[in-house]
Order: structure tokens, then C-alpha cells, then sequence
């Protein structure tokens, strides 16, 4: 059964139609690519996925434990506490809060103690709170970040601000992690770096991966299966060899000449 | 780690101690006279309003122009209540009966306004406190504008002080919770905030409905010592009043909107004798220093206990061996 299976999506703003028919499955514990050229649609699939945006028709329904619920149209924050987290595009991290704070507000989910509990610091508090930060710090040692864990987040270099989003993604405890471009504006030698942590945290978190990526060195060597989204169509869905090979890809790529010659 | 809490929770205890006590000796002993008591209670108040401002506006980010009203809901209520129920009792049910509607008129309003952003909430809010001041004019029971006067008057420095330091230590508390920090976030990225699993229209009803509570027990203690209330007094310029308190201090700095109340009345008693330059004064010292810190007093920084025990251990001879 897979895990996340999305359905004839459609998302249409006035008379452009962003993402049309989209069909999708994705299995438990796979890392998928999903790659097209600029303005293909990607990242609103991605917004469709996550509750950003409300689907024009079509559904997405997430297997969960054995047990298969429908999430399109419903709110970011319960697509998120279904187990479906995401980093973004443009790197949207709690700038002028600590790196620490950060992770812990995207912890807050699974808080259990209340507001009364808050007010007046109850015994219930500080044991959650020294869980909290235990667990926080725990997540970031896993990325190098906790030392830094007083820093405010924009101080960090770009590369470690990432990282942090990565991580602030993982302290939801997802089931399903959505990249937006994680490598973009990374040097080769740091999205290497990139390639091999995605692929340790998908065993260590158990967790399925769909990314969205341009830099096809990290998409061919990671990704077991890829989709090939242009103008809001999926034209190709397959492994990496076939997708390199596929004709309708090339074209999608590099025009349609080039690929006659 | 539990020794360090542990010091730090005594010595807060000792810092409000002896506040309440040097106040306490100094109005016991007539230094401080009933002209300074007036401004006291109204520093006080000020703290309380501005305060429960800065969780709406500096922590959650919800810019409010309607703070007078909820002022006004817990005035008028604790005002009807002890106008029937002449007793200490009376006063204590009041506060907490004007502050219990205030909290629930924020929340009703919060629900439909928090969907709207920025100069949209601040216009919404600024209709919501105008409503409120204009039901009072015509209602019976508020007595129209002529307003409700010969209040019983409960209010003394113990009141003050409990109410002052409990919205104080309860707002405090809630900033560095899970809960908290949830409201920050909101006001620092509400989209990313939403998609790390915030429900952020709950967050800010939240704050907008804490906020409204202690807005109402500021109402309150205003009502049960200065003994007249009117519509008027909960006007517009109440509500920007208060904001330029938390603006002053600094949005997101609870010991910024308390040192803010103290400096601005300190500027406008020592201004007092000044009589029509006043205003105009006033604004020009406001302007001045929101040119060189725009930021506020404060910024987002806290004073904490830490930070003055560090202040105290200047004086200190430095003690070899500690970790």
C-alpha cells in the first residue's frame, strides 16, 4: 500500500492551470525526485501536498499505520501533525529566534502539558520542557548545530541554515519528508555532503523522502524512482536510467530539435 | 541544573519582597504621598495594559488599536459589581468578573478579526474598542456619558502589587513555554509556523483573549481607585497610549513595556509644570528617541534575574574556583 497516493490533482489559478491530472504514489521508505524545468509546477504540487493551497479537483489521501486518509484541503498544521513536514524553496526559517528555538517550536505539536500548565510553570512543564530541549539537542547533534544552538538562525552561514530546516522538518517526527531544492546554492563539495546526509536520515528516521531538486548530480545518485513534471503534466515517471533516456524528458529539457538530431 | 532554577526562583522571590516592602515603608511612612500614590497606581496600571499589549502585538504580532476597550469592559463590570457589593469580597469578584468579559469579548472578537493582517486587524480592532465605548454612552446600566463616579475604592498597594506582579510573572511564564513560543513564531514566519504543525489562528486568539483578560483587570483596578469612570476615558487615545508604551520599550520585551511605563511617567510628571509646552514636549522626546532607538528601550531583550545578579557580581570581589 503506498503511502502517500495522489489522484488526477488539478490546481488551476484563473486560466492557467499550475498542475493538471497529477498521478502519484509514493511507497513507504522510497526517495523520489521530482524534477522539470523552471515554472513546471513543482513547488505547487509541493503547496497542494502540504495545505498551502486548497486542489481545484483531485485527491491526496496518506497512509498512516495501516490506515489511509484523504488530506487534500485540509489545514498546513493538520497535513503536518499527519506526519507530512517540509522545508522550503527560499529558506523560511524563524530568523530572529535561536537555532535551539527553532527546532523546539516545530516540537510544539506534540507538547502534552496545557496553557494553565504554562502560566504557572507546573511540575508537568518542567519535565516536558527538559524533554524538549533533550530532544532538540539530540536532532542537532545529528546535523553539527549543537553548538551553535544559541545562535540566532540568520547568523548561521547558508549552508548550515539548510541543514537547520532539515532538522526543524525532522523535529515534527514526520512519516513523509517533502526537500525543496535542498542543494540550491550549494557548492558541489557541500551538496555531496547534502546527498549523503538525506540518504542516512531516510534510514535513520525511517522515513519516505520526495524532493524537488535541479542539481541532477544529487537527483540521479539518490533517487530510486523520478518524476518528470512540465507545464503541470507529469511526462515521465521512472528510475534514473530510464528517465536520462527518455525521449519526451529530452525534450521537455533541451526542445524538441535538439533531440531530433 | 536544578540548583541553579532553584536559586533563580528564590531570588525573583527576594526581588518582589523587597519591592513590595520598600514601597510599602515608604507609603507607610508618608514619603510617598497621595499625589505620588496617584501616579503609582497609575505606572501600575500602565504596566498591566502594556504588558498584556506586548503579548498581542510585540510577541504574536497582531497589531491592536483596541486595548481601551477591554480596559473598559473590565472597568465598567468591576465598577457595576462593587457599586451593589460594597466589600472586599465585592472588589475581588469584580476584577475577576470584568476581566473574565473582557477575556470573552476578546475571544468572540478575535475569532472572526485574527483572520485579517496587519493594518486590516489594527482598523478592525480600532472599530471593535469604538463600539464598545459607544454601547456604554447608551446603555442605563453604564449610566450614558456621564459615566458611573462615587466607586468604592479597594484599591491600595497590596492590590496593585498582586495584580501588577501576577500579570507580570503569568505573561512571563507563558512567553517561555512551548505555547510561547508557538505565539512567536506566528509572528515571525505565520506560513512556516502553519507548515511545523502551528494552528496560528489558535495561537493568536489566545493571545488576543490573555491579553483582553489582564486589559480588563487593569480596567478594574482603574475603576476601584480613581472612583469615576466615562466612556471617554477609554477612548482612541487610550488605546494608542498604551502602545506607545509597548513600542517605546520595545516589542517583545516584557521588562521593556515596564521600564517604558515608569520613564514616560517619570517624562510626563517632571513635565507637569509646564502646563500647554507639555504635549508638544513630550512628543519631541518620543520622536528623539525613536530616531536613535527604533527599536524601543529594550528591543527584544530581557532584564532577568541573571543579568542583575551579573550587574551585582560587579561589586563583588571575584571568587576563585567557581565553574
Amino acid at each position: 500500500m503506498p503511502i502517500l497516493s495522489v489522484n488526477k490533482l488539478t490546481k488551476s489559478f484563473g486560466g492557467l492551470t499550475a498542475v493538471s491530472n497529477v498521478n502519484m504514489e509514493l511507497e513507504q521508505g522510497e526517495l523520489v525526485g521530482l524534477i522539470g524545468p523552471n515554472g513546471a509546477g513543482k513547488t505547487t504540487l509541493f503547496n497542494l501536498l502540504t495545505g498551502v493551497y486548497v486542489p481545484s479537483s483531485g485527491t491526496i489521501t496518506l497512509t498512516k499505520d495501516g490506515k489511509s486518509k484523504p488530506i487534500h484541503g485540509l489545514k498546513p498544521y493538520t497535513i503536518c501533525k499527519e506526519g507530512l513536514a517540509r522545508t522550503f524553496q527560499n529558506i523560511r526559517l524563524f530568523k530572529d529566534l535561536t537555532v535551539l528555538d527553532n527546532v523546539r517550536i516545530a516540537m510544539n505539536q506534540n507538547v502534552k502539558y496545557g496553557l494553565a500548565s504554562s502560566f504557572f510553570h507546573l511540575p508537568s512543564h518542567r519535565k516536558e520542557e527538559e524533554k524538549l530541549l533533550h530532544d532538540a539537542i539530540e536532532l542537532l547533534k545529528i546535523f553539527k548545530l549543537d553548538h551553535k544552538k544559541d545562535e540566532l538562525a540568520k547568523n548561521l552561514p547558508y549552508g548550515e541554515q539548510r541543514h537547520l530546516e532539515i532538522a526543524r522538518a525532522l523535529a515534527t517526527k514526520p512519516i513523509l519528508l517533502l526537500l525543496d531544492e535542498p542543494a540550491a546554492g550549494m557548492n558541489p563539495a557541500e551538496t555531496a555532503e547534502l546527498t549523503e546526509l538525506i540518504g542516512w536520515i531516510r534510514e535513520k528516521f525511517n522515513l519516505t523522502i520526495l524532493l524537488i531538486e535541479h542539481d541532477m548530480s544529487l537527483v540521479m545518485k539518490i533517487c530510486e524512482r523520478i518524476y518528470v513534471l512540465d507545464y503541470g503534466v507529469v511526462i515521465a515517471n521512472g528510475t534514473p536510467e530510464e528517465i536520462k533516456n527518455n525521449k519526451r524528458v529530452i525534450e521537455a529539457y533541451l526542445g524538441e530539435e535538439i533531440s531530433n538530431v | 541544573m536544578d540548583k541553579i532554577r532553584k536559586n533563580k526562583t528564590l531570588m525573583k522571590l527576594i526581588y518582589l519582597v523587597l519591592t513590595y516592602a520598600v514601597v510599602q515603608v515608604l507609603i507607610s511612612t508618608g514619603i510617598i504621598t497621595y499625589y505620588l500614590q496617584d501616579i503609582l497606581t497609575t505606572i501600575c496600571i500602565n504596566i498591566i495594559l502594556a504588558v498584556s499589549l506586548n503579548l498581542i502585538t510585540g510577541f504574536t504580532g497582531q497589531f491592536s488599536l483596541g486595548h481601551a476597550g477591554f480596559m473598559s469592559i473590565g472597568a465598567y463590570v468591576c465598577a457595576i459589581i462593587t457599586l451593589r457589593m460594597s466589600t472586599t469580597f465585592g472588589f475581588i469578584i469584580g476584577a475577576i468578573a470584568g476581566a473574565v468579559a473582557a477575556a470573552l469579548v476578546g475571544c468572540l472578537v478575535g475569532l472572526p478579526t485574527l483572520r485579517l493582517k496587519g493594518d486590516y486587524l489594527a482598523i478592525a480592532t480600532l472599530g471593535m474598542s469604538e463600539i464598545i465605548r459607544i454601547i456604554a454612552v447608551n446603555l442605563e446600566i453604564t449610566n450614558g456619558a456621564a459615566g458611573l463616579s462615587s466607586i468604592p475604592q479597594f484599591v491600595n498597594w497590596v492590590w496593585l502589587f498582586v495584580f501588577t506582579a501576577g500579570t507580570i510573572l503569568i505573561i512571563s511564564n507563558f512567553i517561555r513555554s512551548s505555547h510561547g513560543r508557538a505565539c512567536i513564531s506566528v509572528r515571525e514566519d505565520e506560513i512556516a509556523a502553519e507548515a511545523m504543525g502551528i494552528n496560528s489562528t489558535r495561537y493568536k486568539v489566545i493571545a488576543f483573549t490573555m491579553g483582553a483578560f489582564f486589559a480588563g483587570i487593569a480596567g478594574a483596578l482603574y475603576a476601584s481607585y480613581f472612583y469615576v469612570i466615562k466612556p471617554d476615558t477609554f477612548g482612541f487615545q487610550k488605546s494608542i497610549d498604551v502602545l506607545i508604551i509597548v513600542v517605546f520599550g520595545g516589542m517583545g520585551s516584557l521588562s521593556g513595556s515596564v521600564i517604558s511605563a515608569f520613564v514616560l511617567a517619570l517624562i510626563n510628571t517632571l513635565l507637569q509644570s509646564l502646563a500647554e509646552v507639555r504635549m508638544i514636549l513630550y512628543a519631541v522626546i518620543l520622536v528623539v528617541i525613536m530616531i536613535f532607538r527604533p527599536q524601543g528601550l529594550m528591543g527584544s531583550k530581557e532584564l532577568s534575574v541573571s543579568t542583575l545578579s551579573k550587574v551585582g557580581q560587579i561589586f563583588q570581589p571575584r571568587k576563585g574556583g567557581d565553574k
